[in-house]
Formats: structure tokens, C-alpha cells, sequence
């Protein structure tokens, strides 16, 4: 096992390092001229010494020195947590993912924990009943979430609940109470503005986790042990919620393992949609300004954090089902 | 459950019937001869069999194996539905510009319509004390009209409105359609190139090889896309790269973060295959390894990729539209579908007003996406010789 986690380690380095060199050729391809005529009336907007700026930059990408070694001194400085400055936030990288990630997290994680929760049940139910109601439901609304884009779900869900029905706000997470709202007041404040970008975010992801809880559940159905347990005589819903269901929820905790790094980076487009001050909307509106560094930076986060899924899922794996064999 | 594996088998065994079937007549046909013609019948047996015989085959329809996929794809309303949609919208992008010579409703890609439009009204109240000291309100009315009509209601010569620019909406759905439906068709046919080489040989030589390959595959799959896009984007306007062909190498540059599922995919077929009997048997005949790739193992192959080019035609298009949402695309009077959504990015007082310039977008984007889903979907089930479904 330590073995095993070992190896899996040393492999997403490698993994990472990969990325980080395809990442930094990326920044060695773009002229520096060019960085410096596009951003000169943006550092003069906040007030920052172009010269000072530029040469900081060089420095810290290694564009002074050779391909080779300009790479390790910039790996050197990622190492220590270092990922750069933005020009748009003037201040640490990794300060401004740090600080914006937490709201991120929240939205997405309970996203998350809806899908589950409406998933899981309905997708055994179709699994039992096949071909029955729930098991259309599931095919139609699995069909909805991959043709679907967000922005443009979105753009009808404002439209239709925001502006003509004035049901939800439009965008933000508070609106403007009086100072001496209670804590309960302002709570709900904020999860009636979450309402809509979470039930947007289950929405168009509930139907493929429903059929792949459904297409578990069915190979677990067809196994010898479930026909053992009808066999020995047992009632119907004790052969499915008892011995099957248990079984079904393995590829689901491995699954749920694997998401859970990926909630940390942000849904660019929900947020942005919704004005959810989030690390995606941060990282949007770097994009929008053309904040190399800063879109550098988020590129090895979420580097980073998927690779971190892929190994916490083969890890899950390998804890939750004792058949897997760890020497591979 | 048994009702359906009834019914799959039952699917499976068509042709089989049509043959028991047909035998059955045969004897039907024999019965009714007397006993007195029997020692003449026999002499003649023989003849009149290899008669019936060529009847037989002759009745039974030996269906080639592309015939026979064309059957079961053709059987199944979800995936005709899509192969209808995809001509409709391919007809509509393509032949609906011709139209302009005979409609004024079509317009050309960027042809602003330079009548007056609507008339912006400014009505603004500002207030003053006049000589008695009291408040008095004038009103200043200005209404001028403009040099172009932008934002456009929908009108006989604008079926569906015009946008920001004074662009029609309905016109530069066509051009857009034009762009969407067909980039996805270089992306993904570069992907599956890259893909088919290196996963053909990661899954057939093994070893380092496989090693090695898997593990840029690996590099690969952790590449955010969105965010390298953008960059590939600035890179692109810092080498001067204008419009259509910035559009075109961002696709390109799209494949060649894209290959690495389908080499996986490739890789995990070829596995298999390459332990197969028949591949034995190459072996033992002693086909070159180029014969033995190409012609044995890729043709086998090529049912998932079929299907798998099919379903990243749908993605294609949905990243084109995120990529010109968030204004990574071409310029303005270029039409693109992710062109035209990008007025969503504007300020919702703005696009809340004019659900004409967002919503057919949306609407075409959708449809495309489904209907190259399902005619994926349906060839899927017709490639499976099991026939799930």
C-alpha cells in the first residue's frame, strides 16, 4: 500500500513537471514587447512604474537568462509557492486564490452534495424500474446537461426568473440590507442570491450522474450474489438497498473523491453569469484584462488540483474495494 | 429485464427467421406430391432441389456488413431525427445566404443596415431657481435618429431583429452556421490522426513505448483548457495572427490538447485486439507489421472512432461557443454562433431587453450539440454486434 501511494506520488510530480514545462514554453513564445505595449496604460491606470514592473517580470520568468536554465530558476520560485504577480489585482497570485477560493468551494460543494443526494436514489430507482419514468427522466436531463451551455441556461433562468418574475436577484451574493439586520437575515439574504446558481449547477450535471449511478447499478443486479440473495429468499428491498446498493455506492465514492480538489477552482462561467465574487469570476476578469500572470498561476492550480483528483481517486479505489490488487 | 433480452435476441435473429421461414414453405411445398409420382419425383429430386436452392438464395437477403449497420442506425427515431436535424441546420448555413439575392430579409455577414432605425429619444429634466427664487422644471426633448439601425426589433426585413452593430441577426446565423458546424470537422479529424498514430503505437509495440506515451497523455489530460486558450489566444494577436486564421490555428492548437483521449482510447482497443486469434494468425502468416497494423487492427478500430468523432463534433462546437462567450474568438464582423452568444457578457439590463439577439443563437447551438449527439448514439448502437441499447 505505502508502496503503491508512493509510486502513484512520484508519478503525478512527473506529471506536474510536464505541465509546468508546456506552461512556461507558452510564456517564452510571447513576444515582451508585446507584454509591455499591451499593459502600459493598465499599470499607468493603477499607478504602478512600468520599467519596475516589466524588469520584475523578466526576472521572474527567467527572460533574461537561457530557455534551460530561465525554467529552473522560474520552477525554483513555484516550489516555494511562489506563483508571480498579478498585474490586474497588484498582489501575490497566490494570495488572491487563497483568498477567493473559499466562497467557490461552498457554492460547488453544495452543488455537489444536491447531485448526490438527488442522483443516488433516483438513479437505483431507475436502475430497478428500467425503462420506467425516472429512467426516461434520467436519459432526457443526462441529454439536457451535455448539449446544453451554461451561459446560455443561465441567461434563460435570469431571464425568465430574474427579470419577468422578479423571483430571484439578478446578480451578487447580498443585496442591501439595513445595517442592523440580524446574522439570520443576512444568511438567508445569501442563500436566496445562491439559489439560482446552484440549482442552474445540479441541473445541467444531476442526469449524467443519475446514469451512471443507473448503469452501476444494473451490473451489480446482474451479479451472482444478488441472485443468491433472491434465492435465499429475501424480500426485494433488502436484496436492492441491503446487498446491491452498498456495492453500487464503490464507483460513486471513488468518483466523489476525485471531484472533490476540482471544486477549489472555481466555475468561471456560473460565476461570472451570476457576479459571484469567486476564483472564477477573479479569474475571468484576469483573463478579460490579459493578466499573463495571474492566468499562469491559476493554470498550475488547476493543474495541481487534477492531478491531486486523479490520484485521491485511484487511492478511494483501492480503500473501498479490497478486491483491487495494489502492486500493480 | 427478461422481457427486453427476449427482445434483443429476437432483433439478433431477423435474418435467421427469414430463412426458417422460408424452409418452412419449402416443405409445405413437397407435401402435397402423391406416392404414384414418387419413383418419377425422385429422379427429378435432385434437379428440383438445386432449383429451390438457387430460389433460397436468392430470397434471403445477404445484408453486407455496412448495410447492415445503415439498417439498425436507420431503425432508430432518435438518431434519424438528428441526421435530419444536422441537414436542416447544414442547409439552412449554407444555402440560406444565397437567399439574399432574392429576399431583403438576408443580409450580407457584415452589412450594416444604414437606415434610421428607431429613434433615440433623450428626455432629460434639469432643474434651476428662476428670478423669483422658486424651483422650476424644464424638460429638454432631443430625439435624433440614427446613423444605423442597431438593435433592431424583429420587421419583414429583419426576421429576427438586428444586433449592437446594425448586423442581421437571422443572416449571421447562416454565416455563423457556416463556421460552427464545419471547424469541428478539422479539429476533431487532426485529433483522431494524432490520436490513432500514438495510440496505435502505445498499444501495440507496449513497453517503454506505451510507457512513455501514456505519460504525456497524462501531462496532457491535466492541461486546463479554457485558460491555455487564452493564452494561446494573446499569443496569437502578439504574433499579429488576424481574424479567420487566428480562428483556425486556436482550433488547431485545440487538437493538440485534445488527442490525448483518443490515443487512450485507441491504445485500450488496439490491447485487446492485438490478443485476439486473428491477430495470431497474421502473426503466424507473416504479414509485415505495416499490413498488420493498417489493415488488420485499425479497420477494427474505426466503429469507435466513427462514434467517438461524432460525439466530439457536438463538443466542438459547444467550446467554440464558450471560447467566443468569453471573447477569445474572432472579431466582430466575423459571424461565429460563439460570436453572436457573446452578448451575454454584456450587462444583463442590456440583454434582458433583446431576447432576439441571444435566444435562436442559443437555440441552434443546442439543437447542433443534440443532433450530432444522438446521430453519434445511434451509430454507437449500430456498430455493437451485441446490439445494446
Amino acid at each position: 500500500m505505502v508502496k503503491y501511494i508512493i509510486k502513484r506520488i512520484l508519478l503525478a510530480i512527473v506529471i506536474l513537471l510536464g505541465v509546468s514545462v508546456i506552461i512556461y514554453s507558452l510564456v517564452r513564445m510571447m513576444p515582451v514587447d508585446f507584454i509591455t505595449t499591451q499593459f502600459s496604460d493598465q499599470f499607468a491606470q493603477n499607478n504602478v512604474d512600468i520599467q519596475a514592473e516589466i524588469e520584475r517580470l523578466k526576472v521572474f520568468y527567467g527572460l533574461n537568462d537561457g530557455i534551460i536554465e530561465g525554467y529552473f530558476k522560474w520552477l525554483g520560485k513555484m516550489l516555494q509557492g511562489d506563483l508571480g504577480n498579478s498585474f490586474k489585482y497588484s498582489d501575490k497570485v497566490s494570495t488572491i486564490i487563497v483568498e477567493n477560493m473559499g466562497i467557490s468551494f461552498g457554492i460547488a460543494f453544495a452543488a455537489l452534495i444536491l447531485e448526490f443526494l438527488i442522483a443516488i436514489p433516483l438513479g437505483v430507482k431507475a436502475a430497478t424500474k428500467q425503462y420506467g419514468v425516472v429512467d426516461y427522466t434520467a436519459s432526457v436531463l443526462a441529454m439536457i446537461g451535455t448539449a446544453l451551455p451554461t451561459f446560455f441556461f443561465a441567461a434563460i433562468c435570469i431571464q425568465l426568473f430574474s427579470v419577468q418574475l422578479d423571483i430571484f436577484p439578478v446578480n451578487g451574493m447580498t443585496s442591501t440590507l439595513p445595517i442592523d439586520a440580524s446574522g439570520w437575515t443576512r444568511f438567508w439574504d445569501v442563500i436566496w442570491h445562491l439559489i439560482l446558481p446552484v440549482g442552474i449547477m445540479v441541473f445541467l450535471s444531476v442526469g449524467s450522474l443519475m446514469r451512471y449511478t443507473r448503469t452501476n447499478t444494473l451490473e451489480v443486479l446482474n451479479a451472482d450474489y444478488i441472485r443468491t440473495a433472491r434465492a435465499k429468499g429475501l424480500g426485494e428491498s433488502k436484496v436492492i438497498y441491503k446487498h446491491a446498493f452498498r456495492n453500487t455506492l464503490i464507483p460513486l465514492v471513488t468518483l466523489l473523491a476525485g471531484t472533490l480538489p476540482g471544486l477549489f477552482s472555481g466555475a468561471m462561467i456560473t460565476e461570472q453569469m451570476f457576479g459571484i465574487e469567486g476564483i472564477g469570476l477573479k479569474a475571468y476578469e484576469a483573463l478579460k484584462a490579459g493578466d499573463i500572470p495571474f492566468i499562469m498561476g491559476y493554470n498550475m492550480f488547476l493543474a495541481i488540483l487534477t492531478v491531486i483528483g486523479t490520484l485521491l481517486a485511484d487511492l478511494m479505489y483501492a480503500v473501498v474495494d479490497p478486491r483491487v490488487k495494489l502492486t500493480k | 429485464m427478461e422481457e427486453k433480452e427476449r427482445q434483443k435476441r429476437a432483433e439478433e435473429l431477423l435474418v435467421g427467421e427469414e430463412i426458417s421461414n422460408l424452409s418452412s414453405q419449402e416443405g409445405a411445398e413437397k407435401r402435397p406430391v402423391s406416392e404414384e409420382t414418387v419413383h418419377i419425383a425422385e429422379s427429378v429430386a435432385a434437379l428440383e432441389e438445386e432449383e429451390e436452392q438457387e430460389h433460397l438464395e436468392d430470397r434471403v437477403k445477404m445484408l453486407s456488413p455496412g448495410a447492415v449497420v445503415a439498417k439498425r442506425f436507420f431503425r432508430s427515431k432518435l438518431s434519424v431525427i438528428g441526421l435530419i436535424t444536422l441537414i436542416v441546420l447544414f442547409v439552412f448555413s449554407f444555402a440560406g445566404p444565397l437567399l439574399q439575392f432574392v429576399t431583403p430579409a438576408v443580409w450580407g455577414q457584415d452589412e450594416v443596415d444604414r437606415s434610421p432605425g428607431k429613434i433615440v429619444e433623450i428626455n432629460s429634466p434639469y432643474e434651476y431657481d428662476d428670478i423669483d427664487g422658486n424651483d422650476q422644471v424644464a424638460y429638454e426633448y432631443i430625439a435624433s435618429p440614427n446613423a444605423f439601425n442597431f438593435d433592431g426589433p424583429i420587421s419583414p426585413t429583419h426576421l429576427l431583429g438586428t444586433d449592437k452593430n446594425g448586423y442581421d441577426v437571422l443572416s449571421r446565423l447562416m454565416y455563423g452556421g457556416r463556421i460552427s458546424l464545419t471547424l469541428g470537422f478539422v479539429v476533431v479529424i487532426l485529433e483522431t490522426l494524432i490520436g490513432i498514430v500514438l495510440g496505435g503505437l502505445a498499444g501495440y509495440f507496449g513497453k517503454w513505448v506505451d510507457m512513455l506515451i501514456m505519460r504525456i497523455v497524462d501531462i496532457f489530460n491535466c492541461i486546463p483548457q479554457l485558460p491555455i486558450m487564452l493564452i494561446i489566444s494573446y499569443m496569437l494577436d502578439a504574433n499579429n495572427v488576424e481574424a479567420m486564421s487566428k480562428l483556425y490555428i486556436m482550433m488547431a492548437m485545440l487538437t493538440l490538447i485534445g488527442w490525448a483521449g483518443v490515443a487512450r482510447m485507441v491504445r485500450g482497443q488496439i490491447l485487446y485486439l492485438r490478443e485476439q486469434e486473428y491477430m495470431m494468425a497474421a502473426e503466424a502468416t507473416g504479414l509485415s507489421l505495416w499490413r498488420k497494423l493498417f489493415k488488420h487492427l485499425l479497420p477494427n478500430v474505426l466503429p469507435q472512432l466513427i462514434v467517438s468523432m461524432t460525439l466530439g463534433l457536438g463538443g466542438i462546437i459547444l467550446t467554440e461557443a464558450t471560447l467566443g462567450y468569453l471573447g477569445l474568438g474572432v472579431p466582430d464582423e466575423y459571424a461565429t454562433w460563439g460570436n453572436m452568444i457573446n452578448v451575454l457578457t454584456s450587462e444583463v439590463s442590456y440583454w434582458g431587453q433583446y431576447p432576439n439577439q441571444w435566444v435562436p443563437v442559443g437555440i441552434c447551438i443546442v439543437l447542433a450539440v443534440l443532433a450530432f449527439n444522438f446521430v453519434g448514439d445511434g451509430l454507437r448502437d449500430a456498430f455493437d454486434p451485441k446490439m445494446k441499447r
